[in-house]
């Protein structure tokens, strides 16, 4: 059983889809996507604690040897990435059920379970194969899921928002197939340990430097980095709630995963950044997102829509990390990940508890909540300085890990900038904060606290927050090891 | 550049028109529907890229050959057909999410049409 | 020992739990604050027996990151430090009870709630053992004073409040953490060592730029131009003004600055690189506009706030100075400057809630009928000043031998310019009480009938324990002249080592 944990990892949701739709009543189908994803979880968890104990992990996909078949490789990056991946899934299924009831109509309540389970199996798949083929494959399982689960939004503007999003996302898959092709053309392989191996001997050849190119700009779309982020604030502001907290933390984070598996596992530090100079096109970038994001953020007048500008700012921060091509600022970006999906996932579903009773996330409408809603707020709080960086909570490890890098550098104006960006998540952050604490409850009185349903898991990952803050020592070693993996490359 | 590049490689030109007529439906175009059009022909010519660079001259094909006959022939790798026939397939997938979707925005906007739906959204926005 | 430092950080909150707990009942609610801080005073003082006897009791409370301990050490500094906040929480505890009820405040639970919450991270600060702890519970004590600077939860309250946070947060994330950063970067280490850590690691070049970032990232001593917040949060009721603008926050961010430059740069170390020197004359820069600034104001709670920008200064020239002399001064100023000023602020309090009179110039003539009141606040102004018989005369004393030492006799001139400007406009409330006309003319005219029972009800109105209170800390000034020695005694041992 044990040895089959990573195609479980894949399979256990990806199966549990189908079943969803058969179910078709929604409690069920809740109930089984609570189960399969926290299935997943615990093989998530496992796999971690196999790899941290035993190193990579090699599964051959039907019993066909790499490099023909197709292999499911898991090292401490990606093991990382699908604890994350799973953890935020787990916690968004135990919040989905109260939630969606709310904002999903009753018939399409097991249309939702199937397709979000599709998602989360898409965004597994992404991470854990080592094929480059399979990846494509697993993007666009995910994207075609979250494209609809994006257009169930009460809104009509979530089905406008959805069609632009499907069109970026099919636009940055498509130029990320393109890569993959011409990679086989020049090395004759999909597998990515192969593909590390053959690549050095075609450096100088002009197709890698293409598919390198299209590659970039697919990974770029799909993570939403400055100025292809077009589609994402739409998207998240329109979503259902749950759908936000749940995509906010896991699917900008895998698009990160697949820049650095693709740039630095496959390709190779030395390419990236020795011929290709990854580093200073993407620093330039980062600093733009990091900066104009957040002031973005700061004159928005919906908090759903301020948090999606905060999240573009903050993809800014996990590819500043990589564009300092140190091991520190690797950790740093890695670290982010994780962190910055606890942060948003808190977030994200404090609005969600907003949404539920209030019926509204327009910042005006959160007036007085401080008052009505003490546990939903203390929570935006909570998640709000984790934003800003606060120390002891995880925002401020991700800070620190960034300016050591930045300063290692010898980059002060950098350290200096993005220290200023972060005055500027205080200042969006405080707006919120001052129109729930400072301003009377206008509404009828019986608005109450929000149910336990989507307090509890919301708090878990609050909690989360506090507790990695407090006692980072671990993430940031696992951290420091994964980005040791990425700088030596997957061939070493 | 030679016109021998030109020739010896015509279907990199070919697949590149494609593309570029593509992308420019893509953006140019504000009916939702040529969107989804755009997208396809942009798709398809991606298939062209793989389906054409899976021609091998001068190989030896695994199979089906005659072993005690002339090496010099010209066989299609299987591989990427059938990494193809995947991208077929979402690509299929993709379409039928966009004209659901446009259907669905037919329905709530009463348009297709990327402007006046700017319109209608911007004037929802202004009233509140 | 070092359950006595957990428990300095565990009774505060303890308390906390107990106030809201007793939230329906204001008399227990008010006497499990008074409790906690006696039981608070009771374990400072414990640890103060045992850091006097050469003690370092030490205690790692979590790693959160590989390297980077939140860490508590008591030291000679941070247990004057923590003397002080303690013992003043009591008697501000006491003045409360008499202020709030006296002025009918609402939410007068949360105010003693986020209190304590206060004081806890005070204590954070005060026994912090290396810079990370320091900057986590600096920060906290910013988030924690927050609603209570915004108590009011008015327009005017939210805009201070936005003053208070912005200017501290920005002030400690751009240039605070960045040279905390800075300082791992270089060497490895964010601890607290006897002799700093700095030395040998670092270019001279830097040593300025970092110390600098350290003075001004340190927003909460309010050097010039990062003093905004400090008048802005007088916003907040008395009590609060008094223990936490004139005790516990400011005095936070001037302790840090204190200890930063003893146990991180090392007093030597500064003194061979003259590192300091450029900060010396922006500390004397603020010490004086800071006093001119306090002339214009005619509202009492921002006159003192201003004589607080400028008392603070002393502190960080103290530290500046880089000689034992000046480090003695600068921790005896820390403690007398806490002194006196909780007594100006308590007068102020009292005046506000037993007359309603806020302004310097409506004070003719209140001293006859308030003469406790008005007898405290020239003891308190005294020592303020510097002038015997109260305890501010030695921290000036050791402050101007300390600036000889360090060959800036201009800065002795500053000294002696700025006492003479605030003991100018310190002493002008007093003689207006006790020897100003009453507001003659109409004003007069118009309380004709009501104004003797007006201050008939002015004199029985300063409630009994906010009276206590005053007479306290006035006393206190007092004594300290008399009897400096425990406080003299932890600087000397900060300054040998």
């Amino acid at each position: 059983m044990s040895a089959h944990l990573p195609v479980l990892q894949v399979v256990v949701p990806l199966l549990a889809a189908p079943f969803c739709l058969f179910l078709r009543r929604g409690r069920a189908a809740w109930g089984l996507a609570v189960l399969a994803s926290l299935a997943s979880w615990v093989i998530a968890l496992a796999l971690l604690r196999r790899v941290l104990a035993e190193g990579v992990l090699s599964y051959a996909i039907g019993d066909w040897v790499p490099p023909i078949g197709i292999e499911y490789r898991v090292d401490v990056v990606n093991a990382w990435v699908l604890l994350i991946v799973s953890t935020i899934g787990a916690a968004v299924s135990l919040y989905a059920g109260t939630s969606v009831e709310r904002e999903v109509e009753a018939p399409r309540i097991p249309l939702f379970y199937a397709a979000y389970l599709l998602c989360l199996s898409g965004l597994l798949g992404i991470t854990i194969t080592g094929d480059v083929f399979n990846v494509f494959v697993f993007l666009e399982i995910s994207s075609l899921s979250a494209y609809a689960l994006i257009a169930l939004g009460q809104a009509r503007r979530a089905l406008t928002s959805a069609f632009r999003y499907l069109i970026m996302g099919s636009v940055g898959a498509t130029f990320i197939v393109i890569g993959i092709g011409l990679l086989y053309v020049m090395t004759g392989t999909l597998n990515m340990a192969d593909l590390a191996q053959l690549l050095p001997g075609v450096w100088d050849s002009n197709t890698v430097k293409v598919a390198y190119g299209f590659l970039a700009v697919g990974f770029c779309l799909k993570l939403a980095l400055f100025p292809l982020h077009l589609w994402l604030p739409n998207a998240y502001t329109y979503a259902p709630s749950a759908v936000t907290a749940f995509m906010a933390s896991t699917a900008t984070k895998v698009a990160v995963y697949m820049l650095l598996r693709f740039f630095l596992s496959i390709f190779g530090a030395p390419f990236s950044f020795g011929v290709m100079a990854l580093d200073r096109v993407l620093l330039p970038l980062a600093l733009v997102a990091i900066v104009s994001m957040s002031l973005v953020a700061v004159f928005q007048v919906n908090a759903k829509r301020l948090l999606a500008y905060s999240s573009v700012a903050q993809i800014g921060y996990m590819i500043l990390g990589l564009s300092f091509a140190t091991a520190t600022g690797l950790t740093a970006t890695v670290l982010h990940l994780f962190n910055h999906a606890l942060m948003k996932g808190a977030l994200f579903m404090a609005l969600g508890c907003v949404m539920y009773r209030v019926g509204s996330v327009h910042i005006n409408a959160m007036a007085g909540l401080g008052r009505r809603m003490p546990w939903t707020m203390g929570a935006f709080v909570v998640g709000g300085l984790s934003l800003v960086g606060v120390p002891l909570t995880v925002g401020f490890v991700s800070k620190w890990y960034l300016i050591l890098a930045a300063l290692e550098r010898g980059w002060w104006p950098v350290a200096v900038l993005v220290l200023l960006a972060s005055l500027l998540a205080l200042v969006y952050v405080w707006r919120v904060v001052e129109v729930a604490y400072f301003r009377e409850f206008p509404g009828e009185e019986e608005t109450r606290e929000a149910p336990w349903t989507l307090l509890g898991p919301t708090w878990a990952l609050v909690a989360l927050n506090l507790y990695f803050g407090i006692d980072a020592a671990r993430t940031a070693d696992i951290a420091r090891r994964a980005a040791e993996v990425l700088m030596a490359g997957i061939g070493s | 550049m030679s016109l021998d590049l030109l020739v010896s490689h015509y279907n990199y030109w070919v697949v590149i028109f494609l593309m570029m007529v593509g992308f420019y439906i893509l953006i140019s175009r504000g009916n939702l529907i040529k969107k989804i059009v755009g997208l396809n022909v942009f798709q398809t010519s991606v298939f062209m890229l793989y389906i054409s660079m899976s021609k091998v001259s001068a190989g030896t094909p695994p199979i089906l050959v005659d072993p005690y006959g002339e090496a010099d022939v010209l066989f299609s790798n299987p591989l990427p057909h059938v990494l193809i026939l995947t991208a077929i397939v979402v690509g299929i997938a993709t379409t039928s999410v966009g004209l659901a979707l446009a259907v669905r925005i037919k329905e709530a906007y009463g348009t297709i049409e990327e402007d006046e739906i700017n319109a209608i959204e911007a004037r929802t926005e202004a009233t509140g | 020992m070092t359950t006595y430092l957990l428990l300095a950080m565990a009774v505060p909150v303890v308390g906390a739990g107990f106030i809201a707990l007793l939230r329906r009942s204001p008399n227990a609610r008010e006497a499990a604050s008074l409790v906690t801080a006696g039981a608070l005073f009771a374990i400072v003082l414990r640890i103060h027996g045992a850091v006097s006897g050469g003690a370092r009791p030490e205690v790692v409370l979590a790693e959160p990151l590989p390297g980077i301990r939140i860490a508590l050490e008591a030291e000679p500094l941070g247990v004057l430090f923590a003397l002080i906040a303690s013992f003043l929480w009591i008697v501000t505890t006491a003045y409360s009870i008499g202020y709030m009820r006296g002025h009918h405040e609402k939410n007068q639970t949360r105010f003693y709630l986020f209190f304590a919450f206060a004081i806890a991270s005070v204590m954070g600060v005060a026994f912090a053992g290396n810079l990370f702890t320091l900057f986590a519970f600096y920060e906290v004590l910013s988030l924690a004073t927050f609603p209570l600077v915004t108590h009011a939860g008015t327009e005017k309250a939210k805009r201070a409040g936005r003053v208070y946070l912005g200017v501290l947060f920005s002030t400690s994330v751009v240039f605070q953490l960045l040279g905390i950063i800075w300082v791992y970067a270089i060497a490895g280490t964010v601890d607290f060592e006897p002799g700093g850590i700095l030395r040998g690691n670092v270019a001279a070049g830097l040593v300025p730029v970092l110390l600098g970032l350290f003075v001004f990232g340190i927003g909460k001593a309010a050097v010039m131009p990062f003093h905004r917040w400090l008048p802005a949060a007088m916003v907040a009721p008395t009590p609060v003004s008094a223990l936490l603008h004139a005790v516990a926050v400011v005095k936070a961010g001037v302790f840090a600055v204190l200890k930063i430059t003893v146990y991180v740069f090392g007093i030597e170390f500064v003194a061979e690189t003259g590192a300091s020197v450029w900060l010396m004359w922006a500390a004397a820069a603020t010490i004086i506009l800071g006093s001119l600034v306090a002339f214009t104001r005619d509202n009492l709670k921002a006159r003192l706030a201003y004589s607080t920008v400028s008392q603070l200064s002393y502190v960080v020239l103290g530290a500046m100075l880089a000689n034992g002399l000046g480090v003695i001064g600068s921790g005896m100023h820390i403690a007398m400057h806490a002194f006196g000023k909780i007594t100006l602020f308590f007068c102020a309090g009292a005046i506000m809630v037993a007359a309603h009179k806020s302004e310097v110039s409506q004070l003719n003539g209140l001293g006859r009928t308030m003469p406790v009141t008005f007898a405290a606040f020239l003891i308190g102004t005294l020592s303020i000043v510097g002038l015997p018989p109260t305890g501010g005369a030695w921290s000036k004393w050791f402050l101007g031998v300390g600036s000889v030492e360090a060959g800036q006799t201009g800065l002795v001139a500053v000294l002696m310019l700025s006492s003479l400007l605030s003991l100018a406009y310190l002493l002008e409330i007093p003689v207006r009480g006790f020897f100003g006309k009453e507001a003659g003319g109409h004003g007069e005219a118009n309380g004709d009938g009501g104004a003797p029972g007006h201050d008939d009800h002015a004199h029985h109105g300063a409630p009994a324990w906010s009276v206590a209170a005053i007479a306290v800390t006035a006393a206190a000034c007092v004594a300290l002249f008399v009897y400096p020695e425990p406080f003299y005694r932890l600087m000397t041992m900060v300054a040998g080592q």
